[in-house]
C-alpha cells in the first residue's frame, strides 16, 4: 500500500528540496494521498486522538516543569504554587493530570479495537508489538508522573510499586535500593523519577513514529478485516480521514474539557492533596484507575513473587497475541464464537479494575472480591493462551464480503459474480 | 514475701473483678466508622456555581477569630483576599485585615530573633505575606493539642472525600451525648462524623461565637456554612475563573464540532 510515490514538486524550491531532503514528499505520501480503507469507523479515530493526547501531555508537561521543583521538601508546595500563583497554572496542571486519564481511556479503546478487528494479525504483528511497548512506556511514565506532586498517594503508591521489585529472589532488595537511591522512597527517588518522567514521553514519541511507520507499510486494517484489493476500496487520507478524525477528536476534547473545567479532581484521590508523610500510611493505597486491573491481579495472588509474575505476565502476554490467534479471519464481525469470548474479556478487565479499586477484604453480595479477581485473572490468561488458539481452529467463520468497496457501496460498484 | 503474695493476690482479684465488670456491661463491639456527611448544599456547586461573597467574608472572620488559633492556612496570602473570585475585600480592607495580624520578623538587622523582653520579634503583616501559622513547628502544635496535629486548612476541603459536606459535618457534629457503650478518650471529644468518633478538636463553634457585622445571625450552622465556603475557596481559589473559562471553551468546541460535522458530511457525501 505504501506503493510508488505520487508526489509532484510544484515549484523550483520544492524540486530543489526534493533531491536533498524529500520532506514534502514524505508528508504528501503519508498524510495526503495515503490510501486508506473507505470503511473505517469511529473506533479508528483513536490513533489521531492518541497523537493529540501525547502532544498535549508534552506541551503542558514542559510548561509545568518550568515551575515545578523536584525536591521532597518543596515539590508539594511548588505544585500548589502552580495552581495559585502561575498565570493559568491551574489550567495547565488540570489539563496534564486529566490528560493522563484521557490518554489511557483512549489507549484502552484503541487496544480493544485492535483486538476486536484482529489488527494484530499478519502482516501487522509489529504494529501491535510496538503498540504494546508504547503502552508499557505510558504506564511507566504515568507512574513516575503520579509521584511528582509528592502527596500521600504519590509517596505510598511509589513505595508499594517499587517494593514489588524486592519480591525478586536474592537480588530483589538490592534492586529496590538501587531504584530508590536510598533505603526508602525519598528525595533521591523523586529526583530520578522527575528525570525519567521528562525523558520517557520523548521516547514514546519516537516509538509512536515507528508505530506509524510500520502502519504505513501494510496500511490500515478495517472493520471487515479483509485486505484492500483495488483502488476502489480506499480513499485518500486527506481530506476524508483528516476531517473525520478532526470531528471525532473534537468530541473527545469536549469530554476532556468537561473533566478539566467541571470535575478536575474526578480521577484523583483526595489524599494526594495532603503532603507525603512517611510516618502516616493511608488506610487504602489505591493506584490511578488505569492501573487497577493489574493491581487487582497482584493482590489476588497470596504469594508476593507469584503476584508480581502474574501481573508482569499479563502485560508480556500481549506481545504474543499475533501468534496465539490461529484464526484465518481477522475481524470478530465474522467470528460469532470469538466475539462472545471477546466481550467476556472486556467484562473480566472491568471486573478486575473494580476489584482493584476496593479494599482487599471487600465482598459484593457475599462473594469476596478477591475471588472475583482470581476468576477474572484466570479468564484473562485463558482468553489469550487457551481460547484464542482453540477457537481459531474450531470456529466456523461467517461469510466474508468479497471486497471493501462491495460491502460499502453495494454490488453495483464492484460486483464480482457471487 | 508473704505480704507480697497477698498483695499480688489482691491485685489479681481486683483485675479479675474489673474484667468481670467490664464483661458484664453490654460491651458489644461498636462500629465507629464515621457517619456519612450531612447532605448540605453550597453556592459553589454545579457548573455555574460561584462562591457567595458574603459567606466568604464572614467565613474569613470565623477562620481568623476561631480556627486560626490552632490551624494554619499557609497556602493563602493576604493579597488573595482582594483578588477576583475570592472574598473580594477592597484593597484597603485587605490591607487592614493584614495589618491586624502579627507575623514573625526575626532576625532583625542585628541578628536578634527576640526583643529585650525575650518575646519573638514580629511586625504587622502586609498583602505580600502568607497567613501566619499559630505554632512555630509541628512539635509545638502537637504539644499544645494533646498530641494531635491540627491540619493545615488551605486544602482541607480538597483533601477529604466530599470535602465541603465532610468539614461542615465535623464542625456541626459534636452531638452532646455519645451512644451507650462508647467511651470518649480522655482529652478527646465525641464526633461521629470523624473516623473512630474520638476527635482531638474541642467543639470550635457555638451560637454567637463570632459577631457578624452584616447582621447575619451567627448560629453554629451559619458559622460552619460560612467557614466551609471560605475553606472551599482556599482550596480552589481559581474555581470561578475555571468555570467561566470552561464555558467559553465549551461554546467554542461545540461550534467547532458543528462546523467539522458539516465538513465531514460534505466531504464524505460522494464516498458512501
Amino acid at each position: 500500500m505504501s506503493g510508488p510515490s505520487t508526489y509532484k514538486p510544484n515549484s523550483g524550491f520544492e524540486r530543489w528540496l526534493d533531491t536533498r531532503l524529500p520532506l514534502p514528499r514524505l508528508l504528501h505520501d503519508t498524510i495526503h494521498t495515503f490510501p486508506t480503507p473507505r470503511n473505517l469507523n469511529i473506533w479508528y479515530t483513536f490513533g489521531a486522538i492518541l497523537t493529540f493526547c501525547l502532544g498535549i501531555q508534552i506541551v503542558t508537561g514542559i510548561v509545568l516543569a518550568m515551575h515545578y521543583v523536584a525536591n521532597a521538601g518543596l515539590a508539594f508546595d511548588s505544585v500548589e504554587s502552580i495552581m495559585r500563583d502561575v498565570n493559568y497554572g491551574w489550567l495547565i496542571r488540570y489539563m496534564h493530570s486529566n490528560g493522563a486519564s484521557m490518554f489511557f481511556l483512549a489507549v484502552y479503546i484503541h487496544m480493544f479495537r485492535g483486538l476486536y478487528y484482529g489488527s494484530y494479525k499478519a502482516p501487522r504483528e509489529l504494529i501491535w508489538i510496538i503498540g504494546v511497548l508504547i503502552y508499557v512506556l505510558m504506564m511507566a511514565t504515568a507512574f513516575f508522573g503520579y509521584v511528582l506532586p509528592w502527596g500521600q498517594m504519590s509517596f505510598w503508591g511509589a513505595t508499594v510499586i517499587t517494593n514489588l521489585f524486592s519480591a525478586i529472589p536474592v537480588v530483589g532488595k538490592g534492586i529496590a535500593t538501587w531504584l530508590w537511591g536510598d533505603f526508602a522512597v525519598g528525595d533521591a527517588t523523586l529526583n530520578r523519577f522527575f528525570s525519567l518522567h521528562y525523558l520517557l514521553p520523548f521516547i514514546i514519541a519516537g516509538v509512536v513514529g515507528l508505530h506509524i511507520w510500520a502502519l504505513h507499510v501494510p496500511g490500515n486494517n478495517n472493520p471487515l478485516g479483509i485486505d484492500v484489493k483495488s483502488p476502489q476500496d480506499t480513499v485518500p487520507f486527506h481530506p476524508y480521514y483528516t476531517v473525520k478524525d478532526a470531528f471525532y477528536l473534537t468530541l473527545f476534547v469536549i469530554l476532556f474539557a468537561i473533566f478539566v473545567f467541571y470535575a478536575p479532581n474526578f480521577f484523583g484521590n483526595p489524599d494526594n492533596y495532603q503532603q507525603a508523610n512517611p510516618l502516616v500510611t493511608p488506610p487504602d493505597i489505591v493506584p490511578e484507575w488505569y492501573l487497577l486491573p493489574f493491581y487487582a491481579m497482584l493482590r489476588s495472588i497470596p504469594n508476593k513473587l507469584m503476584g508480581v509474575i502474574v501481573m508482569a505476565g499479563a502485560m508480556i502476554t500481549l506481545v504474543f497475541i499475533p501468534w496465539l490467534d490461529t484464526s484465518r479471519v481477522r475481524s470478530c464481525r465474522f467470528r460469532p464464537l470469538m466475539k462472545q469470548f471477546f466481550w467476556g474479556f472486556a467484562v473480566a478487565c472491568v471486573a478486575l479494575g473494580y476489584c482493584g479499586s476496593q479494599s482487599v477484604d471487600a465482598s459484593v453480595a457475599g462473594i469476596p472480591l478477591v475471588w472475583v479477581a482470581r476468576v477474572a485473572t484466570f479468564y484473562y490468561y485463558a482468553f489469550f493462551w487457551l481460547i484464542m488458539p482453540i477457537v481459531g481452529l474450531i470456529e466456523t467463520p461467517k461469510k466474508i464480503p468479497a471486497s471493501i468497496a462491495q460491502s460499502v457501496l453495494g454490488d453495483t460498484a464492484a460486483a464480482p459474480a457471487e | 514475701m508473704r505480704l507480697t503474695t497477698i498483695s499480688l493476690a489482691t491485685v489479681s482479684l481486683g483485675t479479675l473483678l474489673a474484667f468481670g465488670l467490664l464483661a458484664s456491661t453490654p460491651a458489644m463491639a461498636l462500629d465507629t466508622t464515621r457517619l456519612a456527611p450531612k447532605d448540605v448544599s453550597f453556592s459553589f456547586e454545579g457548573p455555574f456555581g460561584t462562591y457567595d461573597r458574603g459567606a466568604l467574608q464572614r467565613g474569613y472572620q470565623v477562620y481568623k477569630e476561631v480556627c486560626s488559633a490552632c490551624h494554619s492556612a499557609q497556602h493563602l496570602a493576604f493579597h488573595n483576599l482582594d483578588e477576583p473570585g475570592g472574598p473580594e475585600f477592597t484593597e484597603a480592607q485587605a490591607r487592614a485585615l493584614a495589618a491586624a495580624v502579627k507575623v514573625p520578623a526575626g532576625p532583625n538587622d542585628r541578628g536578634e530573633t527576640v526583643d529585650d523582653k525575650g518575646t519573638p520579634i514580629s511586625r504587622s503583616a502586609t498583602l505580600a505575606d502568607h497567613l501566619p501559622s499559630p505554632f512555630p513547628n509541628e512539635e509545638a502544635a502537637r504539644a499544645n493539642n494533646g498530641g494531635a496535629l491540627p491540619p493545615d486548612l488551605s486544602m482541607v476541603v480538597k483533601a477529604r472525600e466530599s470535602g465541603p459536606q465532610y468539614v461542615y459535618s465535623i464542625l456541626t457534629g459534636f452531638t452532646a451525648h455519645p451512644p451507650a457503650g462508647f467511651k470518649v478518650i480522655d482529652g478527646k471529644y465525641f464526633n461521629p462524623y470523624f473516623e473512630g468518633w474520638n476527635i482531638g478538636m474541642p467543639p470550635p463553634l457555638k451560637d454567637g461565637t463570632v459577631t457578624y457585622s452584616d447582621g447575619t445571625k451567627a448560629t453554629v450552622e451559619q458559622e460552619a456554612h460560612d467557614v466551609v465556603t471560605f475553606l472551599a475557596w482556599a482550596s480552589e481559589p481559581k474555581m470561578e475563573e475555571r468555570k467561566r473559562f470552561g464555558f467559553g471553551v465549551m461554546v467554542f468546541l461545540i461550534l467547532l464540532a458543528g462546523v467539522l460535522y458539516a465538513s465531514y458530511r460534505k466531504v464524505w457525501k460522494d464516498a458512501h
